[in-house]
This record gives C-alpha cells, structure tokens and sequence, in this order.
C-alpha cells in the first residue's frame, strides 16, 4: 500500500462536472442534436400476455413525414435452446426484451417502431400499425405465476422435465442446518413478502443515432456503460463493434436501472433504414410500464439461536420476479442475506420466477435488499426473544477476518464489527424516544465488484494531467479519480482535468456498477500515475545526467535521490514538461486491468420512526448510517451515496410499489402514483463513515454505492415494530397497510 | 395533426364570444397547471385556447365595503397569498389554495382552474364550500350565480353550460369568533393528490357554535357539503360527542372508490379522523379571530 500524505484524498474537493450540472450545461441523453435529425416513437402492447400473430405496417410507412418502420424482424435473433452471454445479460432475453417477438410478454413490451420528422407523427404512424394478437392468459405474482396450473410464459422452461415459470435456482450450503437447529433454544420462522420498485432516476432513457453511409455507427446515449452500448448494439443489429462508437452522455441517474439498454438498438436500425440520425427519448410512463424495475420477493427465513445469543443455524428461501424474461438477482438475495453473520449451519436458497411484468434491472445491490429485509427482521425477533439487545446480538455474531461465508469466501479483514461499534457508542442509538416512536436497527452486506477498467494519465505540454477513463461518472467518480491523481503526483487538484472516454477513445471499461468504479478506477488510475512518475524521473534524470534510480519524486517535483545523487535545483511537473520533447516525447500512460480485490461492504443503520395512528403514516424521524468503506476518497459522494441508499430504501420500506390493474397493466405509472420519497418526506440521513482499509487496493478502497440500499427495510420495519408493538412482514407500510394492522390489533 | 390556436381577449365578452362560438371545441385556460398537462398526456386537444388572464377581473382580488372578498377565478395561488388582507380573514381557504402543488405551481395555479377541473380531489374546493363561497358564471345568456358545491358534476365535468366561464368565488363578510381550516391526508408530505381533504368553517359565539359548513373532498365523484356534520357541530361546545357525530356524518357521507390512492375502508376512516383535526384547527382560529 502507498503511504498517503492525504493533502488531496480524503478531501471534499469540488467536483469537476459540478459547474456544468448547476448551470444547465452538461449534456445528457437527451441533449444532442443533430442536422437532419428524426424522432422515433414505439408502439407497445396492449396486452399483459399475447401471442403476436401478424404486423402490417403499411400504413404507418404511408404517412407522410415517417421515414422507417421497425419490427422484431429487423433485430438479430438469438435462438431460445443457446445462451450468449454478455456480462451477467443474455442476449436471447435482450434480443426479446427489446422487440417483442412470438409474444408480447408485458404490458408495454415494444412491438415495433417508427421514425418520422416529428414525434407526432411518429406516434400517429404507430397507431397505424396492425397488430394481431391471440390474447393468452396473464399472470403478475410470484404466488400466481409458481402455481401447477398457471399460465406459462415460456414453453422452454423447464422444472422437473414440466414446462414452469421457475427459470432458475440458485443454492448456497454451510454446514447441516438441521443439526444446527437441534442446538437451538430458539427458532423463528417468518414470512416476507416485498413489491417491486423502480430505480426512480430523474433522466428517463434517451439517445441519439447516426448511421453513415458507409455502416459506421455513433450513438450518444445515458447508460451506466458505454462498451455495454456498444456491445448489446452491435450484437442486437449484428454490426461489429468495431464500428460502432458510443458515446457517454451524463447520466442522471441509473442506481443500475441503465446497465442495459432498451431504445439503441431500435434508434440505430431505424437510423440505418432511413439514413437519418434518430433521436429517441421514453416518457416516464414508458419508464415506468417497460424499464426494469427491481424485483418483488416472497421469502421465508428460519434463524435458531442458542440462549446465549449464539446464531447455529439459518435457512432461507427467496423467490424473486424476474419479468417476462429469466434474470432476477438472486445471487444478491441468496447470497447476501447471511453473509453479515458468522453462522456455521446455512441453506440459502433462491428461485427466479417470470411473470408477465417488465423484465427486472439491477438496482443498487441487486437482490441484497430483499434477503436483508427478511433476516434482519427475524434477528431482531431472535433479540427480543432472547431480551438482548439487537446490536449486540449482531456483534455477538458479527463476521470478521476468517468468517467463512455460506457464499463462499473466507473473509479478509473486513469492518462490520467497527459499524455495530460505532453505532452503539452513538448518540441516537441512546437518544430518547417519545410516544408512538420506535427505534430500529439493521445491517447489510454487499459483495462489491472489481473486472476490467482502462485509464489514460497523459501530462500536457504546459504541465499539468489530464486523466480519461471509461466509465460514465454517476457518483462522483470524477472527483476521486482527480482526488488520487493530485495526492500521487503531489500537484494541485485544480491540475487535473478527468474526462470520461468513448469507445473509440478509450480502453474497454465495464460497467459503472456494483460499487466497482471508484475501487477498479483507482486501481488503474493508481498504475498509470505511476508509471508517468517514472518517466518523470528519468526525463529529470536525463536532464541531469544522472541515474534514474537517483531521482525522487515528491511533492509534485524531481528531486535529486540525495547528496550522492549530485546538487541540483528541483524540476517541476511544468519544467520536465516543456522539455518533454527532447527528453523523449510525450509523457503519459494508459493502464488496463482485470481488477480483484473489491472486498465485501459492510452497513449498519439505525432509525426513528413516529407512527401517526390515526392515519397510518409513518414518519422517519432519525436516521444514520454506520458504513465501513474501506477509504473514503472524496468524503462527500461517499456521504450521498449512504444518504442516497438509505432515502431509496425508507421509499422501498414505506411508500413505494407497483399496483397492477384487473387487465395487468400497471396502474400508477406516474410519479404522482408511483410513491418515491420527496426531500420534506425525509429527516437529514445522517451518516458516519468507517475506514477499515481494503488490504488489496492502493489506497484502501471499498465499494461504497449498493450497501447502502441493503440494511434500509429491515430498519424501518424494526423500529415500526418498536413504535408499535406490531410486526409487518410485507412492504410497503403504506398507511393503509398500517391501519389496517392495527385495526386487526 | 389539428393545430391548436391561441387567444388571449382583454374583456370577458370577447371570451365568451369565442368561448360559445367555438362550440365545445375550445378550452379556457387560467394558470393552465392542468390544462398543458393534460394536452401532453394526450388527453384533450382543443383547436382553440381561451386565455383569461388578461381580463382584469378574473385577475382581481377585491374586499368588499361589506368585509366580503371577491376573488377572480383565475388569481394565482401565489397572489392570493401576497394580498395583505385575505389570509387574515380565509385562513383555511389560502392554506387549501396554497396546498396546491409546488411554489412554481403557485405561480399559475388558480382556485378557478382547481374548481373547472373538477377533480374530486382538487384542494381548494372543500374549503370554498366550508367557506359558502358563491361563484359567478358568464355565458352567452348573461351572468348567473351558483354555490361553489353546485359545480362540479362529476370527475372531470361541471355544471357550467357551454359557452359559460367562471368568473370569480365571492366569499361572504365575517362575523366575529370565526375561522377557517383545510387539512388534506397524502401519504407523503407534498407534491402528492388528497386521499382525503376535509375543510372546516366555524363561528363560535361564547363558547357555542352558531354557525359551521363542513367541505369534503376526494370520497366521492364531486366534493361534497356535509350538512350533517355542520348540523352536528352547531350548537354544540365541540364536546367529544359532537365532534363524534361530526366524523361520522363525515363517514356516512363517504361514497369513494377503493383505488391506486386509497381503499374504502382508509377514506372513509379517514375522513372522520381529518374532521376532527381540521375542527379543532378552525375553533383555535375563531378563538383568535
Ligand atoms: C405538479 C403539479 C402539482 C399539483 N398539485 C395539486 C395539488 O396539490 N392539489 C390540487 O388540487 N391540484 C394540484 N394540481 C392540479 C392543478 O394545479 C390545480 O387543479 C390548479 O388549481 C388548476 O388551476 P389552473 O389555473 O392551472 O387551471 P387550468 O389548467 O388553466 O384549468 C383547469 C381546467 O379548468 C378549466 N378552466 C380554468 N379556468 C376556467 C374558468 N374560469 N372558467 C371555466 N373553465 C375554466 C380549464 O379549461 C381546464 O379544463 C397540481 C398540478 C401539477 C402540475
């Protein structure tokens, strides 16, 4: 590990896109434009569940102004009986997901899509469209959609040699669980069930296509990755990536929601049919009918503990929707859920369930919340039934170095034991309650990400740096990555310009996800920053005639190593810069890695809550999180990505939800309906970071985005409980949920 | 595609003119906070777009010799709040008015467009029927008066005829000992749609009150008066039994649908619980006034 001077890590610099966002400048999806462009709508079904018999275009293709149509039929199809893979995506799924094929599996899946000279036309041309549908039965819940007799998305999926809505398992085994039972003096079983809920980010979905003449496509578009962009598209059209550029646009917002893509496919075919830039923008019903939400769960969990508040045994079953189409994070749900813990006997067990809403995206931890929400709830139960306190029943049992998790690994040094700790000591956890308030805790594990990332560090003839990497800033990634490049380089921060790359301008980069940016950016930002102080020194040393090992540098100059090394005056980055080009050319270097190390994330929060209970709302009162990240770079992204998780999450745990109509179709796709939180809605989430450096990162960094969002509907839930009296297994606590408890009281 | 056209007439006749003559193909359009909203949802497209805004007196918020206060119909929430006098005498009606939206919603919503749009849940109307607001309409066959409550028919619908526009709510002179409240149940804290929105209007003389009008909103396909809850609360010294019977006239007048906002079984709860806060908010103003 370096020794870190902290002059610039650590410190709350501004952030170099800051000016741009508060004054309109940046540009985001929807911000470019250009010459000759079209706009392109989609016409999406009308059923929840139907079997695509006939498309006749014809008329769309006649009105005036409509310059291409699209159907399935233009997008390369990937045969059902072979998986290809890109990331954790299928492209069989995707290549369907984008452009509904023999079915329409949701409300709202595209069917087809035009392009005109406005966007009234093009919506008028897809009301043009004849589509014949076989309208098929329709199933929305996972209670529904696992039942023998019910309706079955998908022929090809298989359970047991019988065609099922159950697409997957996944199985995690520690120990024997019923021999750990036996152990117990108590054993708690309960049942949860969660509502899917939407990502919420501000930007809807937007991009902007050019095909040229000669095939060669640019696309700028919103995404949490723009090789992501690339690839999908150029697997999608059956383009090489070669020719394909995508550019980031700012994004704002995704929290996993843009890890994959929904209008670029369409937008480059259509572009390519009409030789026109295409420009697509969804609305936010669109958003809401047809982006991936997270999933909706049902789980059972069963936790057994010994009198002395030792946890033996723990079994879990989660059942999460994947959508129309195969895909629900159950690595994250089964996984996750008894990681924070030391417990020798574990079964986690998850299932994947299709059913006819909109297939689910990644949401900050995928999965994570869910299998939380379940066993954070049942070991607060644990607690009272032993009358121990809830947080030192979770110390008592807290995972640490060596723990081995039923996911897997051994730990490392990890920091959960310093966030119960700290939590304890706290002053909120102490602070008095009044009447109809309640208090609740809950932790979270996530397993954090490393994979491959690209930088450029390149020094400019005027001397000072500018960094390019390939991945889109939602964070603040940015600003740590300006952050760790001044402190190495011993220069001012105002120094250092980082920019984000293109595909043709950058190494690949995947994506910006799973807590993996500022871990696996640093690391090769960290790299190549160092090999350009290398080359700084032999520049100085050339100049001066001297061996390269006799130079040092510090505090952003080259400094003779010592006495022996000779007496010279100190050059600076500026000075070695002006003679870059008679020392030896352009001083710069790129690094490109497969990054490892991102070790596990570790969050403890604790909430306060007043229940009005005539009304049944619940009011968050207190809130702060307790968050072990490793290092905090640049502390106040990492401040709102705790506050961020934790908002999301008090939304998930109270008021968020989608309500499906008698027809299958979502019924509040607005975000009137569609309850997030507003800023009057939340107290100040406070939060306390806690640095238990990741032994393998330069600098010590955890991921810090998705567990945030882990401990959040346990805590809620618990403190609802201690306000009072009453437990609620399913969310959200809506008030009229929470009248209805308590007049079942 | 239809073109929409857009005009903005100085008088009102001029308003009504094109109103009528347009033939149901026009639209009025006050602070436009639903209208524009509406239009790009793709809901309405009118050919032709009747701005009132520049008509003095829908603009105008006039007190009375008398005490009274004549608002025009399409005053902004924002102005109504500005005007020195109003929200010492309607404190319930500016909170309902204000409760609309966001500050720039404020800017062009108005308490006529609110009562036009006649959603069952617009926020200002129960505490213009708390309020014996009296509206005045002009169509082409003159002016006429009405109740505030006698406009809305149902979601969306009104009673005005075609050709008729809202010109202005005329709210009548207080005695002394009164006070106004509105209080609305959103399951967040703002930028939300009333579950349930109930607003009160109280005289109370030594103690008893001799005269009450209770507005409520969002139970039902129109905002309702509920005279048997003003009827309970008469008289009465807003002992517990009173205010009992007060909520459940409130209840029993509740006739809503179990919806994406709220079931049944919650509005109507509701609607009993928000009674007797707005009631106890109203009796504190009254006992300041
Ligand atoms: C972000 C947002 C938040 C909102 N929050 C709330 C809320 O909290 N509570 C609430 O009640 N509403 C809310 N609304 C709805 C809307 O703002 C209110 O109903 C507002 O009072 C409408 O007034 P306006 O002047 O903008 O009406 P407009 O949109 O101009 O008109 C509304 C309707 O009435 C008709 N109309 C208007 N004036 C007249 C007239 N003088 N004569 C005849 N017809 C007329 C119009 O033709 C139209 O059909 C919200 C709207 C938005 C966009």
């Amino acid at each position: 590990m370096n020794v870190i001077s902290n002059k610039w890590i650590g410190q709350r610099t501004i952030r170099p896109d800051g000016a741009d966002k508060v004054t309109g400048r940046a540009a985001y999806g929807a911000d470019t434009v250009m010459p000759g462009m079209i706009w392109a709508r989609v016409l999406r079904s009308p059923h929840a569940h139907a079997r695509i018999l006939r498309i006749d275009t014809s008329k769309a293709e006649a009105l005036p102004g409509v310059k291409a149509v699209m159907t399935a039929k233009d997008v390369v199809e990937f045969p059902l009986d072979k998986s290809v893979m890109l990331g954790i995506q299928d492209m069989r799924w995707m290549c369907r997901n984008v452009m509904a094929r023999e079915k329409a599996l949701f409300h709202g899946h595209p069917v087809a899509a035009v392009a005109a000279t406005t966007e009234a036309i093009a919506a008028e041309a897809c009301a043009l469209i004849e589509v014949e549908y076989e309208v098929l039965p329709w199933v929305i819940e996972i209670e529904d959609a696992i039942k023998p007799d019910a309706p079955i998305l998908h022929d090809f999926i298989k359970l047991d040699g019988k065609p099922s809505n159950i697409a997957g398992k996944l199985e995690h085994k520690l120990g024997d669980v019923d021999a750990g039972f036996a152990q117990a003096d108590v054993v708690i079983e309960r049942e949860f069930k969660t509502r899917p809920v939407h990502q919420g980010y501000i930007e809807s979905h937007a991009c902007l296509v050019s095909v040229s003449p000669d095939g060669k496509a640019t696309i700028w578009s919103s995404s949490q990755g723009q090789f992501m962009v690339r690839a999908m598209s150029a697997y999608l059209t059956g383009i090489p990536q070669s020719d394909i550029r995508a550019i980031p646009a700012e994004i704002g917002g995704g929290f996993g929601g843009k890890t994959i893509i929904y209008l670029e496919p369409l937008a480059l075919i259509l572009a390519r049919k009409s030789g026109r830039p295409v420009k697509m923008i969804m609305s936010r019903e669109e958003v809401f009918r047809a982006s991936g939400p997270t999933s909706g769960s049902m789980s059972k969990v069963k936790i057994g503990a010994t009198k002395d508040g030792k946890i033996v045994a723990a079994q879990g079953t989660f059942y999460l929707q994947a959508g129309a189409l195969p895909g629900s994070p159950i690595r994250g749900a089964a996984g996750c859920a008894f990681a924070p813990y030391d417990i020798p006997n574990v079964h986690s067990l998850g299932f994947d369930v299709v059913s006819n809403r909109s297939k689910v995206a990644a949401y900050r931890a995928p999965g994570a919340p869910i299998g939380a929400y379940a066993v954070e709830c049942v070991v607060d139960e644990i607690a009272e039934a032993l009358k121990m306190d809830p947080l030192e029943l979770r110390l008592k049992n807290a995972a640490k170095q060596g723990t081995k998790a039923a996911h897997g690994p051994v730990y490392p040094r990890i920091g959960f034991v310093e966030t119960i700790e700290a939590a304890l000591a706290h002053p909120h956890y102490k602070a008095p309650l009044g009447k109809h308030q309640g208090r609740g805790v809950a932790s979270g594990f996530w397993f954090n990400a490393g994979g491959e990332s690209s930088a450029q560090v390149n020094v400019t003839e005027d001397g000072n740096v500018v960094v390019t990497t390939g991945h889109p800033d939602i964070g603040g990634s940015r600003a740590s990555t300006a952050n760790i490049t001044a402190e190495l380089l011993g220069i001012d921060y105002k120094r250092v310009s980082v920019l984000i790359g293109d595909t043709a301008t950058i190494g690949y980069s995947n994506l910006t996800g799973g807590s993996r940016v500022t871990f696996a950016s640093a690391m090769v930002v960290t790299q190549s920053t160092e090999k350009v102080i290398t080359t700084l020194r032999e520049r100085a040393a050339k100049i001066w005639k001297i061996d390269p090992e006799a130079v040092t540098w510090d505090d952003g100059e080259a400094r003779p190593a010592g006495d022996n090394a000779g007496k010279f005056p100190a050059l600076t980055l500026a000075e070695i810069a002006a003679k870059a080009s008679e020392t030896g050319g352009p001083i710069g270097a790129g690094v490109q890695l497969n990054t490892a190390g991102a070790e596990g994330g570790f969050a403890t929060h604790v909430c306060d809550v007043e229940v009005d209970l005539d009304l049944g709302i619940v009011r968050v009162l207190r809130y702060t999180s307790f968050q072990d990240v490793g290092r905090a770079i640049h502390p106040s992204y990492v401040e709102g990505q705790m506050q961020g998780g934790a908002a999301q999450g008090i939304g998930w745990a109270l008021s968020e939800e989608y309500i499906y109509d008698k027809k299958g179709r979502v019924d509040n796709a607005s975000f009137l309906d569609y309850r997030m939180p507003v800023c009057s809605d939340l107290p100040m989430l406070d939060t306390v970071i806690i640095e238990v450096p990741n032994p393998k990162h330069p600098q010590g960094v955890r991921g810090v985005g998705e567990v945030p969002l882990v401990p959040p509907l346990a805590a809620v839930s618990n403190a609802v409980y201690n306000a009072l009296g009453r437990r609620f297994y399913s969310l959200p606590m809506s008030p009229p949920r929470v009248l209805e408890v308590l007049e079942g009281a | 595609m239809t073109d929409t056209r857009y005009l903005a007439p100085q008088t009102l006749d001029e308003a009504v003119g094109a109103f009528a003559a347009a033939a149901g193909a026009a639209r009025i359009l006050a602070g436009g906070t639903d209208l524009l909203v509406q239009m790009r949802a793709g809901l309405l497209r009118p050919g032709l777009i009747i701005d009132i805004k520049k008509i003095e007196e829908m603009t105008a918020i006039v007190e009375e010799p008398d005490g009274g206060f004549r608002v025009g119909a399409a005053v902004s929430g924002a102005a109504l709040a500005e005007h020195p006098r109003f929200g010492q005498v309607w404190p319930g009606v500016l909170e309902a008015v204000n409760l609309i939206g966001s500050t720039q919603v404020q800017g062009r919503a108005s308490p006529g467009g609110n009562l036009c749009n006649a959603s069952p849940a617009g926020d200002s109307v129960p505490a213009m029927i708390a309020a014996g607001a009296v509206v005045t309409v002009q169509g082409p066959n003159g002016r006429r008066q009405m109740p505030v409550e006698a406009v809305p028919a149902g979601p969306g619908r009104t009673n005005l005829t075609p050709g008729e526009i809202l010109v202005s709510f005329a709210l009548p002179a207080r005695p002394k000992g009164s006070g106004d409240a509105y209080l609305r149940m959103i399951p967040r804290t703002e930028m939300d749609i009333a579950v349930v929105g109930v607003g009160v209007s109280l005289t109370i003389q030594g103690g008893t009150v001799t005269a009450a009008r209770v507005g409520l909103g969002a139970v039902a396909p129109t905002v309702l008066l509920v005279a048997d809850a003003a009827d309970a609360l008469i008289g009465s010294k807003l002992d517990d039994a009173a205010l009992e019977a007060a909520a459940a006239a409130c209840r029993a007048a509740c006739r809503p649908i179990d919806d994406k906002r709220g079931t049944i079984v919650y509005r109507t709860k509701v609607a009993g619980v928000l009674l007797k806060r707005t009631v106890a908010i109203a009796a504190e103003r009254a006992g300041r006034a």
